[in-house]
């Protein structure tokens, strides 16, 4: 073993992230003292970003199994059977931290990444949704966060040609300084040729392919878990830089070679670059892996060993080939003009050994590093201002006086206006699967070769998650299998990215505990297993934290494909009914925040049998073809459902009229309240009956509340003694107005 | 027919190409690898939409230095049917095989959306199943697609009937707001003036089947076929 013969004082060993502790621990593992390329693995690979040394004890409580579940979380992504022999391969990431240091790079190496994650699997890519949060658009910082992000996601997906089909945005002070940019990935393989990263097979060769490595990104893993500060501009280097085009011919030479039998194991370099990939691959083989870093392609000269094993440089994949057969790999990397070279071999002592022109440079058992970094409970506790939170005097707040007005001020916030400024800048065509485009409650694709699809969304209200972990985790569950639902699918599988503040403080692990039972409480219910994930804790910036948010991937299957459904009114005279009931919660939504500036209140209570049967209610009338439309209520309530069915058409708006019957409920509750389990659907009139039954049917509540149609729209609320009734009335024009431009606007104010 | 799409490193619409032209309307197609330099026994080739080599300088300009880019010419200089999709046209211009250059869209961002293009000439190989004046809706999906040219090449290109489709409202109205990108005269698509060689920018493939709830663009490759079926009946002119 090469000694550097340098002191690891605690200065160093603080700024490669780790503690004393856990120094010591490294100490006892090797024997001896690290040298300092050993530190600098240990280091990223026992980072928060790659061992979840927080999360881990936590995530074990989800569920993860079902009669689907072909590959649960543990390796590069999930799959889920979707019969035909086929596989839906699907993961979501974070990509927080790099993307507020450098929007347009972090947000498209964030594609990158996840698409790697992805066709490592042996499928082929062929969906990405984004879920993203930005502060207000007011502040200029702001806005260009937006439009890099968009920007960034834009440039690497469009290139790759993976069409960027759905997604969500939401705008709110708390990610000003701590933007949310989560990315999901979709792909489908045949079930019996799933590749896994592992690198079985003493004496097989490990090739290197893709980009040459370079200095870029070294120690991303650590950035990504810290804080930030004033100085976060100062580690704008620590972002790599995102080359779509290598990353296409890397699919195609992954997918060419695994289409053979070439290969035994693969894993993209993703985080801690040809670290993490070596040593997780020999991990979980219960294998070792010896590397030659002199062979490793370079872009740079004099790269020292630390800065090769550190470099997240993007673009790159390790391969585990079948011995004696390097040569075909080879040809078919060349054929891709693609850097690629054999650098080590598999071992059976179970060792990570490192040489630099012969010179052995670092040795580690490679489960130590991989798998037995520390793992921590740490401590729990609410903060002091969570009843605080949860407490709203809704007498103190009066009720609405002008509907109108409060309606179009909802439709003109960016959160819920309409998202075109953002999709039309990704290609969501490209492949020509994509049946229901961005701008309903799923998007959906056709599988080729079936007569199947797939529905998918993200999902996740930091709002309601502040105010109530547990509520906002089984409302993040229960509306992206509503949304799936209403798209008519039935939901097969989810995967999770947990955005979260410092862990090391008690009220950010209190809140990430308890989202993580009311996650788990939905997912049993709703019987949807969650298959892969990612957690991204130390969104914070200067001592603030963002909302917890976990988003929830949820993808659903459509059998057949024509029964795809979407959100928007088709048919002039058909009938508006809603599904469920409507109660007073007002509290922590959306309306409270944009017409009162408020953001406090406990979010609407859920129960998960009632939203169990909403969704069979659903599912049942789409697959009855009993509907033109379903559309989720969610932010905004009812008016801001039924605004968004109205104007969602992507050539004819429609209008409607409806009649609500307060029923005792505030103006507001009943019109912009987000009581959940509730849907809109528009049938035929000659259907009307046969809806109502099948939802009395299931013991759904339901009621037939008005027509489609006209040029305006129209909702009256009836007086009764609680109060004089009052009328929602706009033409569509001036609705459209305001829905349609406001980012626009917004982004020019 | 045998059709052939070539591929260059960084299509991305080649396989839906393929897949149109071979599973929709079954015709015998192959993936020609812009490494290869002969079209030998192809009818037609189609150049596909992507970003052939990232498009990291202009678009287009590095794909025209691609072995199989001789061959394509020659086989346009005898006639041969060449079609060429949003990255497959920039390409074209970018090899002298069409006239003029493409600009950065007006918005200065990427637009993947529908839009409606008159078809302004139906006598060419490409268009011979669309009425004059036809309006297809077609979607579109590009960055650099602001067609420009200078003024003598336009005039050349109207006296000729070039223009084969330029972008208009849903009613056929060529009108600045119908215009997605900024393209002069609000062109979305023309031939060389042999009138073998067509490039568009909209996406034929992307709405060429009835679960995708748009076929205008099938008419195109329906056209071609028709066109193909044509000329094998006739004596050739030329021969390579």
């Amino acid at each position: 073993m090469k000694s550097d013969g340098q002191v690891k004082t605690i200065e160093l060993i603080i700024q490669h992230g780790l503690t004393e502790e856990e120094y010591a621990k490294i100490v006892e593992i090797l024997g001896r003292e690290p040298n300092l390329t050993e530190l600098g693995m240990f280091s990223v690979m026992w980072s928060e970003h790659c061992s979840y040394k927080s999360s881990r004890m936590h995530l074990t409580r989800l569920p993860t199994t079902g009669d689907r579940v072909v590959q649960g979380p543990g390796e590069n992504a999930g799959a889920v059977d979707i019969g035909d022999g086929l596989v839906a391969v699907f993961k979501m990431e974070s990509h927080n931290h790099p993307s507020f240091i450098e929007p347009y790079q972090g947000a498209a190496t964030g594609v990158g990444g996840i698409l790697r994650d992805i066709f490592t699997m042996g499928a082929r890519p062929v969906a990405l949704l984004d879920s993203l949060r930005f502060g207000l658009l007011d502040r200029p910082q702001n806005r260009h966060l937006f439009k890099g992000v968009v920007e960034g996601i834009a440039g690497y997906g469009n290139c790759v040609g993976v069409p960027t089909i759905g997604g969500e945005v939401v705008f709110n002070e708390i990610y000003g300084q701590n933007p949310l940019v989560n990315v999901f990935c979709l792909g489908i393989a045949e079930k019996d040729r799933l590749f896994k990263g592992r690198a079985v097979g003493a004496g097989n060769p490990v090739i290197y392919l893709g980009s040459k490595t370079g200095r870029d990104g070294i120690h991303g893993a650590t950035m990504a878990s810290d804080t930030f500060d004033e100085a976060s501009e100062s580690k704008r280097p620590t972002v790599q830089v995102g080359d779509p085009f290598t990353e296409k011919l890397l699919l195609e030479a992954c997918l060419e070679l695994m289409a053979g039998d070439l290969l035994v194991g693969i894993q993209d370099m993703g985080a801690a670059g040809l670290t993490s990939s070596s040593c997780e691959m020999a991990s979980r083989a219960g294998t070792g892996i010896e590397l030659d870093l002199s062979k490793v392609p370079r872009r740079e000269p004099s790269m020292t060993p630390y800065e090769i094993m550190l470099s997240e440089s993007q673009e790159r994949m390790l391969l585990v080939a079948q011995e004696g057969r390097q040569a075909e790999v080879l040809k078919i990397c060349r054929k891709w003009d693609l850097a690629a070279e054999v650098v080590g071999r598999v071992t059976e002592d179970g060792l990570l050994r490192v040489r630099d022109n012969g010179t052995l440079v670092a040795e580690i058992p490679a489960k130590a590093l991989a798998d037995e970094g520390p793992r921590y409970e740490r401590p729990s506790s609410p903060p002091a201002y969570q009843d605080w939170l949860q407490s709203l005097n809704m007498d103190a707040i009066p009720d609405v006086k002008d509907p109108t007005a409060c309606l179009l001020s909802l439709l003109d916030s960016p959160t819920l206006a309409s998202k075109a400024w953002v999709y039309q800048q990704y290609d969501h065509m490209v492949r020509t699967n994509t049946l229901v485009r961005p701008g309903s409650d799923a998007a959906v694709i056709r599988i080729k070769g079936t007569d199947k699809a797939l529905a998918m969304t993200t999902d996740g209200n930091g709002r309601y998650c502040v105010m109530n972990p547990y509520l906002g985790g089984t409302i993040a569950v229960a509306e992206a299998a509503r949304n799936l639902v209403c798209s008519g699918a039935e939901p097969i599988g989810l995967t999770d990215c947990l955005n979260f503040g410092n862990p090391e403080r008690p009220d950010v692990m209190w809140q990430f505990s308890v989202t993580i039972e009311g996650i788990k409480d939905a997912c049993e219910a709703l019987n949807i297993p969650v298959v892969s994930g990612n957690v991204s804790f130390y969104n914070e910036t200067n001592g603030l934290s963002i909302y917890p948010t976990p988003i929830l991937g949820m993808v659903g299957l459509i059998e057949p494909a024509a029964r795809a459904m979407t959100q928007w009114f088709k048919q002039a005279g058909d009938a508006i009914i809603l599904l469920g009931s409507t109660g007073e919660d007002l509290g922590a939504t959306e309306y409270l925040r944009v017409v009162h500036s408020r953001e406090q209140g406990t979010p609407p209570q859920l129960s998960l049998e009632r939203e169990k049967a909403v969704q069979t209610c659903v599912l049942r009338l789409i697959r009855e073809s009993l509907v033109h439309s379903a559309h989720d209520c969610s932010d905004g309530g009812l008016a801001v459902a039924v605004a968004e069915s109205c104007l969602s058409h992507p050539m004819q708006p429609m209008g409607a009229v409806i009649q609500l019957h307060s029923k005792g409920l505030r103006r507001d509750s009943l019109l912009f309240g987000e009581s959940q389990s509730r849907v809109v659907v528009s049938a035929s009139p000659v259907h009307t009956n046969a809806v109502l039954g099948i939802a009395r049917e299931l013991g759904v509540a339901a009621s037939a509340i008005g027509q489609v149609g006209g040029e305006r729209l129209i909702l009256d609320v009836e007086a009764d003694p609680r109060g004089t009734g009052c009328r929602i009335d706009a033409d569509l024009g001036s609705l459209l107005d305001r829905w349609a431009t406001s980012i626009e606007r917004s982004l020019c104010a | 027919m045998n059709l052939g799409v070539i591929v260059f490193p960084g299509s991305n619409c080649d396989h839906d190409c393929v897949h149109v032209l071979g599973e929709v309307l079954r015709q015998s197609v192959r993936q020609v690898w812009h490494k290869e330099t002969s079209l030998d026994g192809l009818d037609a080739v189609i150049l596909p939409g992507g970003f052939s080599y990232g498009d990291y300088l202009r678009t287009g300009a590095i794909a025209r230095f691609s072995p199989v880019m001789g061959a394509v010419k020659q086989f346009a200089s005898v006639g041969g049917m060449v079609l060429g999709i949003c990255n497959g046209f920039q390409i074209l211009l970018e090899a002298g095989l069409l006239p003029g250059a493409m600009l950065r869209n007006r918005s200065l961002t990427f637009i993947c959306t529908d839009v409606y293009v008159g078809v302004e000439n139906a006598a060419t190989p490409f268009t011979g199943r669309c009425e004059p004046g036809q309006v297809l809706k077609l979607p579109i999906a590009h960055a650099d697609g602001n067609y420009y040219t200078d003024d003598v090449s336009l005039s050349q290109m109207k006296a000729n009937a070039q223009v084969v489709f330029r972008y208009c409202t849903a009613d056929g109205a060529v009108t600045p707001e119908a215009n997605p990108n900024g393209s002069l005269d609000n062109i979305g698509g023309i031939t060389n003036a042999d009138g073998n060689v067509l490039g568009m920018m909209p996406h034929p493939e992307r709405c060429a089947e009835e679960v995708l709830g748009n076929e205008d663009g099938r008419l195109i490759f329906l056209s071609m076929i028709d066109a193909l079926k044509k000329a094998k009946l006739q004596p050739k002119t030329v021969t390579a």
